[in-house]
């Protein structure tokens, strides 16, 4: 009885000089990474703090490609990347990398042709062709199929891409190889790729300039930015034969027809799922995590951290332009986070 | 008393050659390290890098002259435009302009060397390029149908590139030019007035006489011109391929750094931007050696010439 009494003291004494520890100093977490996801991170993480005082997360929006490099290094504690890394990539990482979906997002056709008001509807093969060069006026006859009843003029097709390296590149050329063979042979995917034609603008915002200014010009950006600078976007056909319109649900629906063949380590393109109601250029974005940490504090609060951003966070998704992922996926990554060494 | 100083004259030697020495320090290491970084790319390509035109990520193909091409041709065309003009303002500024203006001229074309290199690309692209559209529009089928302004006409491209270039580089080669003209000596100019030349045959005199600090501020120009990133990247179009059409989108080594470094996850890949860095470190050397070239030569030629000059501008 006695012993039973002391040990219980002893614990709760433990646990008391514990507790204090943790608020003593909190902890720092750092990471780097894409810039897409960049908006909602920051927020989670400003709403996270408030919740959880003792823990702050830093991110530096350095790009995908940075992000996997800094994690290769282990200079941050996570990385993030709206490309998969590639099994090379893991390969050379010093430990076992697992890959997080945390929001989805989706890439649209921006176009500014004079005089057309109206909603144009592409095909894959149709983009394909354009950014392949092979159709160079807006009167062609496959866009005109496409689009009875619209006047379309005979003005030359500009194409605009992103001249610096990005995840948006990768989810807009991931779909163009998927639809289109030629493209896969001759230009294929990468977060920057050797554009068979056409100019390149800085980031989203360059595009959305570009396409905006120059009569004729055609682009894709985050659907986002096609929003904020009301420039018009096109509905792309989907492999159910629908002309699919980005919005939050239908990218989501792009998510939960994947989510029955999702691989274990959530490395997977959901570009032109084969569902219907769905937005075919659409893609997670990744955190990216070592299986097995150093710093135990760190990894436990990263993993409570990840738990609230795919359960709670997700709420925040829809006003920054973002869709949340599917629930039967936030359940298989609720298992996977599972798999964290965290002793 | 006397050993002490020649003690302190030693320190202050010691201490003063080594800042010197550090330049020359900075500089190699900053070779050294692009070569070790790039090396890579270097041992798969080898010249190869220099002198083939693929840049292509996904095939892992890199070749770096759209990028030298690109990097030149808007820099010279950029100095063509800018060295009439920064001339043009450092002698009036120096020779013509009235005392009381002077000094509002002069911190004006400075002003124009302070505004930053964003700034300037936003400038270009929400005005500059819009007009040159225009004008390219404008231009009758016949020009247009010329390898140098042919092309759909975009705005974007070479043409906006320079022209951004030459409003930014006006400032360094006006104000370099300018001092220039400011340490000829009076003599100079009482000589040729009192031989009866008239005062733009006098400014000539003077111009020749400065020539090789004019050439130098040509060359600081030149640099500048050369490792410009931001506002060419914004206005330039970023399409790697060779064209000698004004029009074109094009492409420059230090845009395409900056433009695809964050990205670059591949060792190939980021060896292959560093290499481009090397490239324009060369370049760059090679370019401030050859101006350096070029002003001993005229020194050594122009010190037969100088003393018949007044004599022919007399006649």
């Amino acid at each position: 009885m006695g012993s039973s009494v002391f040990r219980t003291l002893s614990t709760i004494a433990c646990a008391a000089a514990l507790a204090a520890s943790v608020s003593a100093d909190s902890i720092k977490i750092n990471g780097a990474g894409a810039t897409f996801p960049y908006p909602i991170y920051s927020k989670w993480f400003a709403e996270y703090n408030k919740l959880h005082p003792d823990v702050e997360i830093n991110y530096q929006s350095i790009g995908s490609g940075g992000g996997i490099r800094q994690i290769q290094a282990q200079t941050v504690f996570f990385g993030a990347s709206d490309g998969p890394m590639t099994p090379e990539q893991l390969q050379a990482s010093p430990g076992r990398i697992l890959h997080f979906p945390t929001v989805l997002g989706a890439v649209v056709p921006v176009y500014n042709i004079p005089n057309v008001r109206a909603e144009l509807k592409f095909t894959g093969a149709v983009l394909a062709d354009i950014f392949l060069g092979k159709i160079t006026k807006w009167n062609d006859a496959a866009i005109a199929k496409l689009n009875a009843g619209v006047t379309l003029p005979a003005t030359d097709i500009t194409v605009a891409h992103r001249a610096d390296g990005s995840g948006t590149t990768y989810i807009w050329v991931d779909y163009l190889s998927k639809v289109s063979p030629e493209w896969k042979s001759k230009v294929g995917i990468n977060t920057s790729v050797n554009w068979p034609t056409g100019v390149g603008g800085r980031g989203n915002e360059g595009v959305a300039g570009l396409v905006s200014q120059t009569p004729g010009a055609i682009g894709y950006v985050e659907l986002i930015y096609a929003l904020q600078n009301r420039i018009s976007y096109g509905s792309v056909q989907n492999m159910a034969g629908e002309f699919a319109r980005a919005s939050v649900e239908s990218v989501t629906a792009a998510a939960s027809s994947a989510a029955s063949q999702m691989p274990p380590d959530f490395r997977v393109s959901i570009t032109n799922a084969p569902a219907k109601g769905v937005y075919p250029i659409s893609s997670f974005t990744w955190l990216l995590l070592y299986e097995s940490p150093k710093n135990k504090a760190q990894a436990k609060a990263m993993v409570d951290f990840v738990k609230w951003a795919l359960t709670e966070g997700q709420r925040y998704c829809a006003d920054l332009g973002y869709a949340p992922l599917p629930e039967s996926v936030v359940k298989l990554e609720m298992a996977a986070l599972a798999k964290i060494k965290l002793s | 008393m006397r050993r002490s100083s020649s003690r302190s004259e030693l320190a202050f030697r010691l201490g003063i050659g080594a800042f010197g020495f550090l330049i020359v320090a900075i500089v190699c290491t900053i070779g050294v390290v692009l070569a070790v970084q790039s090396m890579a790319s270097i041992r798969k390509f080898g010249l190869n890098f220099w002198l083939t035109r693929t840049w292509d990520p996904v095939a892992g193909q890199f070749g770096a002259l759209p990028f030298i091409w690109g990097t030149l041709y808007s820099s010279l065309i950029a100095l063509l435009i800018a060295t009439p003009i920064a001339l043009g303002i450092a002698v009036f500024i120096s020779e013509l302009c009235p005392p009381s203006l002077r000094q509002p001229f002069v911190f004006l074309t400075e002003l124009l060397a302070a505004i930053p290199s964003i700034v300037y690309g936003l400038w270009g692209i929400f005005v500059l390029v819009p007009a040159v559209r225009t004008v390219e529009r404008a231009l009758p089928a016949a020009v247009r149908a010329t390898p140098l302004f042919s092309g759909p006409p975009l705005g974007l491209g070479l043409l906006s590139a320079a022209l951004v270039l030459a409003v930014m580089v006006v400032p360094f080669i006006s104000s370099v030019s300018r001092e220039v003209l400011k340490s000829v000596p009076a003599a100079q100019r009482e000589a040729a007035y009192a031989l009866g030349a008239t005062r733009f045959e006098a400014i000539r005199a003077a111009l020749f006489y400065a020539r090789t600090g004019i050439v130098g501020a040509v060359m600081l120009g030149f640099g500048r011109a050369l490792g410009e990133t931001m506002a060419v990247t914004m206005v330039i179009g970023n399409n790697p391929r060779i064209s000698l059409s004004l029009f074109a989108p094009q492409y420059t080594m230090a845009a395409v750094i900056a433009n695809e470094f964050t990205e670059a996850a591949d060792e190939l890949y980021l060896s292959a931007l560093v290499e481009i860095g090397l490239v324009l470190f060369i370049i760059t050397l090679l370019v401030n050696s050859l101006s350096r070239l070029l002003i001993w030569s005229m020194n050594r030629t122009g010190r037969v010439i100088t003393a018949p000059e007044p004599v022919h501008a007399s006649a």
